[in-house]
């Protein structure tokens, strides 16, 4: 496989990974605009663990999600007192802070950026990015999924239904931290480099785009959105700057025309033959 | 020393007032977190250095400049609010987050991705007052910023208009029964932001002469913490907000260190979601929830 290759598609099991980061929180009804800070604890912490302690990377990586993770948790609880913009926000101001400490860490090479011995190639990557898709497809096939849709739709009634509200929204922040960190140390083990700069609002935001774009009703919307606009730019061709006015410029159409995403949870029934309206139409055509 | 950070971080905050103020207005009236405002500050600031560099006399090239940004942010009204008012919430903001980055691409395509420096307009004009040195433009900049945001107040107060924008700002759907022509005045609503969202991008190019295609972000960050500072949805608190968080600024870069600026900053921000999300000077209740 050439070298060229194998970075899109590593590129695209990154972004995969940190797609689903950010759906997680975006299912039960929270924008997290701080993502790229989680994804950055996580790189940096897997980073220095497996630098400074020659751990195996694998681990090196879950244990930097779990660091990501356990930040979120003990942020979580206060910033998710906060509602709709204000929560969007909050995250965003967390995201923004995380950057500007890790740029004064000296012990991780500050402004400089911080070089990572340990390499990963594809299909170790492209497995944890299958990991994440599975784990989270089977994870909405749980009561967890229904519980997180319900508190999505309207929190007000999942919560006269019994439902723990708030841990829900924890729960979801939290581990859609994980998984943007782990997404954060797979990057940093295969491109060898990592700085600050690169995990701005900037990352946070597109991650967050992708999600939207692919959609929020079913599990599959956020691999078809980072799939499909990571793809798109590179079959364009094009310097890297026209490639972001093409994605933008993509965006603001799509959202005109289709605001509810690519991907929608009634074509996905209809896909699988499970929609019975669509199914007693047919047979009555 | 202090005088003097005091005296240019109140310059500063006059820059992010202006920019809170665009974005106070967008949230107010319409519950509309609006991204593009950023946007639109660096392209009024890359427009006012591009018409000078072409030979435009500067009075006209300021002129131009704030044309040129009220009617792009009319075309942002186009694709965001007028297309998107059924969807779900989150969906002007991901829109307006794209334009955004629409911008800043366009402008790099245009105008390179360099540090474009403007000619010094006002040298010599510097007052030394009890040996503080306060400069003209500066100061010019924080009167028209406290001028234009005192007429808004005054426009949403006491005019017709400014009583239709705060009935829909109360609820759209009320204010259209009532006979308000919503589709008239949300236009005028982005114009507006468009015009503060401008005016502080020209005042920064003069001041601190220096204009790149990514101007807006940094400035359109702080100016969405001093717009919270300062409580969202009130323009005299959006002034405020925009001087704590200009002095907090200029005084971390004094007396900490320039590296530790987004910490403070963005920490106060983080702070007052936490302990007083209202504000600290909020007037209007704001965020009927929603993002």
């Amino acid at each position: 496989m050439s070298g060229y290759l194998e970075g899109i598609l590593v590129l695209l099991a990154v972004n995969v990974v940190f797609a689903y980061g950010a759906f997680l929180p975006v299912a039960a009804g929270q924008l997290n605009l701080g993502l790229a800070g989680f994804a950055a604890i996580g790189a940096y912490a897997s980073a220095y663990l497996s630098n400074t302690y020659a751990i195996d990377p694998i681990l090196a990586i879950l244990l930097g999600g779990i660091a990501a993770g356990a930040v979120a948790l003990i942020v979580a609880v206060p910033v998710l007192r906060t509602r709709g913009i204000y929560l969007a926000l909050a995250t965003f101001a967390v995201g923004q802070i995380v950057q500007a400490a890790l740029l004064n860490l000296e012990v991780v090479g500050g402004a400089a950026g911080y070089p990572v011995t340990a390499f990963i190639r594809l299909p170790t990557i492209a497995a944890f990015a299958a990991g994440v898709v599975v784990l989270v497809a089977l994870l909405f096939a749980t009561r967890f999924g229904i519980a997180v849709t319900a508190v999505h739709d309207d929190e007000r009634v999942a919560d006269l239904m019994g439902l723990n509200t708030r841990a829900f929204q924890v729960a979801a922040f939290t581990l859609g931290s994980v998984i943007a960190g782990i997404g954060g140390g797979l990057y940093a083990h295969h491109f060898s480099f990592i700085e600050a700069q690169y995990f701005n609002i900037g990352l946070s935001i597109t991650i967050v785009l992708y999600v939207l774009l692919g959609g929020t009703q079913t599990v599959l919307g956020p691999l078809l959105g980072a799939a499909v606009f990571t793809l798109l730019p590179e079959l364009l061709r094009g310097s890297a700057n026209w490639r972001y006015v093409h994605f933008a410029a993509a965006v603001i159409i799509l959202m005109a025309l289709r605001p509810q995403g690519l991907l929608t949870a009634a074509q996905i029934r209809r896909l699988l033959g499970l929609d019975r309206a669509a199914l007693s139409r047919e047979r009555a055509a | 020393m202090l005088g003097q950070q005091f005296i240019n971080g109140v310059m500063l905050g006059s820059v992010y007032a202006m920019v809170a103020v665009a974005l106070t207005l967008s949230i107010g009236v319409l519950n509309f977190l609006n991204f593009s405002i950023p946007g639109l500050f660096m392209i009024a600031g890359m427009a006012t250095w591009a018409l000078i560099h072409a030979g435009v006399a500067w009075p006209l090239a300021i002129l131009g400049a704030l044309a040129i940004t009220a009617a792009v942010s009319l075309v942002v009204e186009r694709f965001t609010w007028r297309w998107l008012r059924g969807a779900e919430p989150f969906v002007p903001l991901v829109s307006s987050m794209a334009f955004l980055l629409l911008f800043e691409h366009l402008a790099i395509a245009w105008w390179g991705s360099e540090m474009r420096v403007l000619p010094s307009l006002f040298a010599g004009t510097d007052w030394r007052v009890a040996g503080f040195v306060i400069g003209v433009p500066q100061l010019v900049g924080l009167a028209v910023s406290i001028a234009s945001i005192f007429g808004l107040s005054l426009l949403l107060k006491r005019t017709s208009m400014g009583r239709s924008l705060r009935t829909i700002a109360e609820d759209s759907d009320t204010a259209l029964l009532l006979g308000v022509d919503v589709n008239r005045l949300v236009p005028v609503v982005f114009a507006l932001a468009g015009l503060f969202a401008a005016l502080a991008g020209v005042l920064f190019a003069l001041n601190y002469r220096q204009v790149q295609p990514f101007m807006g972000e940094a400035v359109g960050l702080k100016g969405i913490s001093a717009m919270i500072v300062g409580g969202m949805g009130s323009t005299w608190g959006a002034i405020a907000g925009g001087l704590v968080i200009g002095i907090t600024e200029v005084l971390s870069v004094g007396y900490v260190g320039a590296n530790f600026v987004d910490i403070a900053v963005f920490g106060l921000l983080l702070l007052i979601l936490f302990v007083r999300p209202t504000g600290l000077f909020a007037g209007l209740p704001a965020g009927r929830g929603g993002i």
